[in-house]
């Protein structure tokens, strides 16, 4: 046999577009999959039958309307962090800072409430802390911006420094502020005026969270693939030396890009505090800016798909966390099942734009040996 | 008067887990690789270590039968072995795959986390023993066991000889490392498949090849350093989240000694230093400004990497094709 003419066993092949039905099949497949290695691995632990593992968790997401409820406004919060970070991801840049940003824009919501929360009539107040989360989500983000527009810093390291700035800031202010004195946390802030509290459709806790969140999805879908500067972000994201050569202002592009980010964080930051929590903490976004970074590139940074997305990565926190409390574990076998199921997905982009086609000739040349 | 005795000692026992941390990445990172997961890494390392020294533990009759080789060879191989696995995922998804390595370094980091977390909370429910929590005091002590007349030289034994022979591991990794990147042919295949995989392609190294290696050893340094962290610092006990944001703190030491190791072995002490500065700087009641000391760490990091980045001199760049995933029909 002829070795030299043999070509590698393997041959890995970059695939042309596959029709959508195909990818998202692939991807199922795929979330099955983790399904299944979810269960076994929880099946070792518990050694509890896997069907009842999963009926817990449906159950923990879906058992009763509160849960329900709490299920779609984390959706809708960590859905608004996603939609912060996907123009700039389209962009390529990886703003894995939305954590600083969030809890930034938290804290400027916080400041008003605290500081203006007896001065200003209530619509007032409210239009200030609006403002004010805004304004500092956008400030947060557009540093490491104009830093990566004018010398090129990696963002993706900045952004993520600038997470810890924020959460020491917080607790240097969760300390200024702690009630009572020595507390160590700030409780609920305006408790008995409810100042600053954002207003409660009917009996409704969560649904002007989820209101905001779904019009924003759709303001973003909008902006990204109808408007110019969504056209000027795909295109500094596909190749920024297109982008200069067709006259696009890439530095310009990317600071306005980051402060929108930013200030989609912010409002995030704004629902937490004014709108559910009414308190400030240092872990208050609970990693969200990092989960987010991974739901909106599942969702292929398309704000439609992300509302899946997040459904998917929502789901699996509740019901998991449930399932540590039916079956003793500890709450961090949420984190593993996430993992896990997250790598399969990470995983199963490869067969969607890569094609294997195995050695071909191998066979054939077995036989004409023989 | 500043206790620089008491102090310099603390600090480089913060510095070591953050010093094998930043090693490793740095080896990752001069393959190409934006190792993300290696906060999740350095958990894996640290519970891995604990589950065989908590398994060799408890398959003693007394800690007086404890054998000084096998405690510290088991703890030592199980972390290596977790990190080698959590090194391998990444590897098999960035390189094998061509995932984003952003998205896979933080599901690892998610997934490390949480692993670490769950067995380090329910491991002795998983074994069914009957101790109080994870206390291994005895691994511990042959972790930290220090040089024995450490303790009769004064000042200079309790800066210099104080510490577990994990630290100065670390030390002799870090310069190992330093010397391999700068000085060998190996380390010069490396900085070529981070600077242009396909320029080292075309020159015939295995890149793919090298991506592994790099990552995969990377990991397993860093993950010694969740090691040091719970058998060295923290005694022996583990206690859930407690190791932090020490992960991070290790990337971000990275840009910091602009990805040289050797500089690490002092900018790691630094680091420490800054870490646990607000213990030593007389604040008075005033305790929240404390935690702005402790941003200190984070704001220089910041500096550095804007410096860097202003300066734009070539050697103190990061790898050029850094974060990339390298496909040889793609030109």
């Amino acid at each position: 046999m002829n070795k030299q003419n043999q070509g590698p066993l393997v041959h890995i092949v970059k695939r042309g577009a596959l029709p959508w039905y195909c990818a998202w099949g692939i991807r199922a497949a795929a979330i099955v999959l983790a399904l299944l290695a979810c269960a076994l691995v929880t099946t070792l632990l518990t050694g509890e039958d896997p069907i009842q593992i999963y009926a817990t968790m449906i159950k923990g997401a879906f058992g009763t309307t509160r849960k329900v409820w709490i299920l779609f406004q984390n959706i809708a919060i960590l859905l608004c962090v996603s939609l912060a970070v996907t123009p700039a991801f389209k962009m390529r840049f990886w703003n894995i800072g939305g954590e600083g940003q969030v809890l930034i824009g938290g804290l400027a919501t916080a400041a008003c409430m605290i500081c203006l929360g007896d001065k200003l009539p209530n619509w007032l107040l409210i239009c200030t802390m609006v403002a004010a989360s805004i304004a500092a989500g956008a400030i947060w983000a557009v540093i490491p911006a104009i830093f990566k527009a004018k010398w090129n810093t990696n963002e993706t390291l900045f952004t993520l420094m600038m997470n810890y700035v924020a959460t020491q800031l917080v607790a240097f202010f969760v300390i200024l502020w702690e009630v009572p004195k020595g507390a160590g946390k700030i409780g609920i802030i305006n408790q008995s005026t409810e100042a600053g509290w954002l207003p409660q459709i009917g009996d409704y806790k969560y649904l002007l969270n989820i209101l905001i969140v779904a019009a924003l999805t759709i303001l973003m879908y909008v902006y990204l693939n109808y408007s110019k500067h969504g056209y000027e972000i795909a295109v500094v994201g596909e190749s920024e030396r297109t982008a200069r050569y067709v006259g696009i202002k890439v530095e310009k592009v990317i600071i306005r890009t980051m402060l929108l980010s930013g200030a989609v964080c912010g409002i995030a930051g704004l629902l937490l505090v004014g709108g559910t929590d009414h308190t400030i903490t240092t872990t208050i976004a609970n990693g969200r800016g990092f989960t987010a970074v991974m739901v909106s590139w599942l969702a292929k940074f398309n704000p439609i798909f992300m509302i899946f997305t997040s459904f998917l990565l929502v789901f699996l926190d509740r019901g998991a966390s449930e399932i540590s409390t039916v079956f003793g574990l500890n709450q961090s076998f949420a984190d593993i099942l996430t993992g896990i199921i997250l790598f399969f997905i990470i995983g199963c982009e490869f067969f969607i734009s890569y094609k294997i086609s195995f050695r071909k000739s191998a066979r054939k040349e077995g036989k004409a040996n023989v | 008067m500043f206790d620089f005795v008491s102090f310099i000692p603390r600090a480089v026992v913060q510095s070591i887990p953050l010093l094998l941390g930043s090693t490793g990445e740095t080896l990752t990172e001069k393959s190409g690789n934006l190792n993300l997961g290696i906060p999740g890494v350095m958990y894996v390392g640290a519970i891995s270590g604990v589950i065989g020294a908590f398994l060799y533990e408890q398959s003693l009759p007394s800690a007086e039968a404890m054998n000084g080789v096998l405690a510290i060879g088991i703890p030592l191989c199980a972390s290596l072995l977790g990190s080698l696995l959590m090194g391998l995922l990444y590897c098999f998804l960035t390189v094998t795959l061509r995932a984003n390595q952003n998205v896979t370094g933080l599901a690892l980091t998610t997934f490390g986390v949480g692993f670490g977390n769950f067995f380090g909370g329910s491991l002795i429910k998983l074994t069914g023993s009957e101790v109080p929590s994870i206390a291994l005091s005895a691994t511990s002590a042959y972790f930290s066991r220090s040089l024995p007349f450490a303790s009769k030289l004064g000042w200079f034994g309790k800066i210099f000889l104080s510490y577990g022979f994990l630290a100065y591991a670390a030390i002799i990794i870090a310069f190992v490392c330093a010397y391999i990147l700068r000085h060998t042919r190996v380390g010069l295949h490396l900085r070529a498949v981070g600077e242009s995989p396909n320029t080292a392609d075309a020159a015939g190294i295995n890149v793919n090849r090298y991506k592994y290696v790099a990552t995969c050893a990377g990991s397993m340094i860093a993950g010694l350093g969740g090691l040091y962290y719970v058998m060295d610092y923290a005694c022996g006990v583990w206690s859930n989240d407690a190791f932090g944001d020490r992960g991070w703190l290790a990337i971000a030491l990275v840009i910091f000694t602009i990805w040289r190791p050797n500089v690490g072995v002092l900018a790691s002490i630094l680091f420490g230093g800054l870490y646990i500065l607000y213990l030593f700087i007389p604040t008075g009641t005033n305790l929240a400004v404390k935690e702005l000391y402790k941003m200190l760490p984070y704001v220089v990091t910041l500096i550095v990497l804007v410096a860097t980045s202003m300066r734009n001199k070539r050697e103190d760049q990061p790898p050029a094709s850094l974060g990339l995933a390298y496909f040889r029909e793609e030109r």
